[in-house]
């Protein structure tokens, strides 16, 4: 077997045994945030089986599983069976399988002689960005083909539901990306973190307008709170995964918390940097050590894992939006904004030569990128607010006199 | 319901002003909360390592007790008032001939059935002799169905457990002695 067979063959498996932990830990995670957020204690019991260690119950993610496999995998008698198997299946392989092309890292030098490695499973791939939105997309499959072959009714409505909030936000999380594609010139994720990292200057900081759109986006496209429509717990029983239990329920709950942690990993990547930090991390070019290497991997797990308690306290903070205003959201306000961040960032990205010589070196340049694009943000966003598109009030009016008779 | 009812109030919408409509003071709002609840003190009693507060272990409504008098026989006049005003018909006594000259009946036998006892307090309520007493022991379980049906000598030792914890609850509430 060649070599480069092997090291893929290890890349993948320490790539999904990862994200299958991490996946397992975020649950831990999730359900901690939620318990201090309401001045509870949350889960801590679990520790190493058959004693009485706790070990501030790390072992509960263990037991969730062990619980969800010895759980009847109960198939309804009226379901399509056949995509019913499928769909829980499909959505996972897809997220699973769109990490393929996102760095964990920057690489690690040589081992024996042989490397450097590059920390993706399937380095250099140059359409990196196109090949992550494919597969993500394809987790509309899942919802609906769940929703579909359940037959039932309400699981139908809720995977409707779903997709029609999964297509409509993909738009706007296409328009946040494309500004960053256009100042780094490359669709490659290792390409736009050292274009970042050479330069210093993160996209946050002249793309803000992008960066909100993304990460609202994000948001909606992971279906976490505000954006939980297609299975708001309080409201709906479950959506489109209703009718599912045991290992194939697992199956979308794991897909899910992979869709939080793709997330996590494309704003980080796109937008805060990647693995860089000033300072820290040395230059983007280059030998790199093995000291170098780890910290690069530190410094980037700890911006996701930031990124994700963000993403969890979210969830507590703000009340879910209706439909008609997540909607709204999506094709009145994210969708121009989107349009505005593009054409700012391609002038900035035009002029951003000329501004260098006229300003007389590169930090004054990127400060005034920097003012200017933050400037038109704040426009922006005061314009949407001024006009106000999610005011939409649709009570009856019961006020007026003769309205109610 | 008519629109001009005068007892309706019609309230409107309270008009937001820009910085409302920019969502600013909304998200700053909900991330305070959550960051400030995310530090607090929390509330939750881990169980067996803590135990609970209990309000007012006087009016606190858990298992029961016989109380004894000061020469250690059992207050029970046997009566039936406790007995009669169970709603869930977990009290069951069997009466006798006392052996005391101040009192006519005893119980020879005082079971209550912890199991279909709604721990409502009517039976400590009906006692004319403040004889059966509900204690703030509220962590009862058992590893059968017999071990739940309390007889007079388990009740008898659940007042000589608790008495130095919480003494008769009649004397404190200007009863009997």
């Amino acid at each position: 077997m060649p070599e480069y067979v092997i090291v893929a063959l290890v890349k993948i498996a320490l790539l999904i045994g990862g994200l299958m932990t991490a996946a397992a830990y975020f649950v831990l995670l999730e359900r901690w945030m939620a318990a201090w957020i309401q001045d509870r204690k949350g889960p801590n019991r679990v520790g190493i089986p058959l004693t009485k260690i706790k070990l501030f119950g790390l072992g509960q993610p263990l037991a969730d599983g062990v619980k969800f496999i010895l759980k009847e995998e109960y198939t309804p008698g009226h379901v399509d069976k056949f995509l019913y198997s499928l769909a829980p299946i499909s959505i996972l392989a897809a997220a699973l399988a769109s990490f393929a092309v996102v760095p964990v890292g920057d690489r690690l030098p040589a081992i024996f002689g042989y490397g450097p490695f590059d920390l993706t499973a399937a380095p250099g791939i140059d359409v990196g960005m196109i090949y992550v939105f494919a597969l993500s997309s394809i987790a509309v499959y899942g919802v609906i083909l769940g929703g579909w072959a359940s037959n039932n009714k309400y699981s139908f409505l809720g995977g409707l539901r779903s997709s029609a909030q999964l297509i409509a936000y993909e738009l706007p999380m296409g328009l946040g990306i494309l500004g960053i594609v256009l100042a780094s010139g490359s669709l490659r994720l290792e390409t736009i973190i050292n274009a970042q990292a050479s330069s210093g200057l993160w996209n946050v900081f002249w793309q803000p307008i992008g960066f909100v759109v993304f990460v609202i986006a994000a948001f909606a496209e992971a279906a976490r709170l505000p954006f939980d429509l297609p299975e708001a717990e309080q409201e709906l029983i479950g959506g489109y995964h209703t009718e599912y239990s045991g290992l194939r329920l697992l199956m979308y709950l794991v897909a899910e918390f992979l869709h939080m942690i793709m997330a996590a990993f494309l704003i980080v990547i796109l937008f805060l940097g990647g693995w860089h930090f000033w300072g820290l991390t040395g230059d983007a070019t280059g030998e790199i050590t093995w000291g170098q290497a780890i910290l690069r991997h530190i410094i980037l797990m700890s911006k996701i894992t930031g990124v994700i308690l963000f993403f969890m306290l979210v969830r507590w903070s703000w009340p879910r939006f209706r439909f008609d205003q997540l909607m709204a959201l999506a094709w009145k306000v994210m969708l121009p904004l989107g349009m505005v961040n593009l054409v700012v960032i391609a002038v900035l990205v035009e002029f951003q030569p000329q501004l260098i010589e006229r300003a007389g070196g590169r930090g004054m340049a990127s400060l005034l990128m920097i003012g200017a694009s933050w400037l038109i943000g704040i426009i922006c966003w005061a314009a949407v607010a001024w006009a106000s598109p999610l005011g939409t009030d649709n009570r009856p009016v019961y006020g007026k006199i003769g309205a109610m008779e | 319901m008519k629109s001009d009812d005068p007892d309706i109030t019609w309230v409107e919408e309270p008009k937001l002003g820009l910085t409302g409509r920019m969502y600013l003071p909304l998200l700053v709002q909900g991330l305070t909360t959550t960051a400030r609840h995310l530090i607090s003190p929390k509330v939750t009693v881990s169980f067996p390592e803590e135990r609970p507060q209990i309000g007012n272990p006087l009016i606190y409504r858990g298992v029961h007790r016989l109380n004894k008098d000061a020469e250690g026989r059992v207050k029970c006049v046997a009566c039936f008032l406790c007995a009669t005003a169970c709603p869930a018909h977990c009290i069951d006594i069997i009466a006798a001939e006392s052996p005391w000259p101040d009192r006519e009946k005893y119980p020879e036998s005082f079971v209550i059935d912890e199991l279909r006892c709604i721990f409502c307090g009517m039976c400590e309520e009906a006692c004319p002799v403040d004889a059966v007493e509900l204690t703030s022991l509220m962590d009862l379980t058992g590893r059968s169905r017999e071990e739940m049906i309390f007889d007079k000598e388990k009740l008898l030792s659940v007042y000589d457990m608790t008495k130095d914890a919480e003494p008769m609850k009649s004397i404190a509430l200007g009863g009997t002695v």
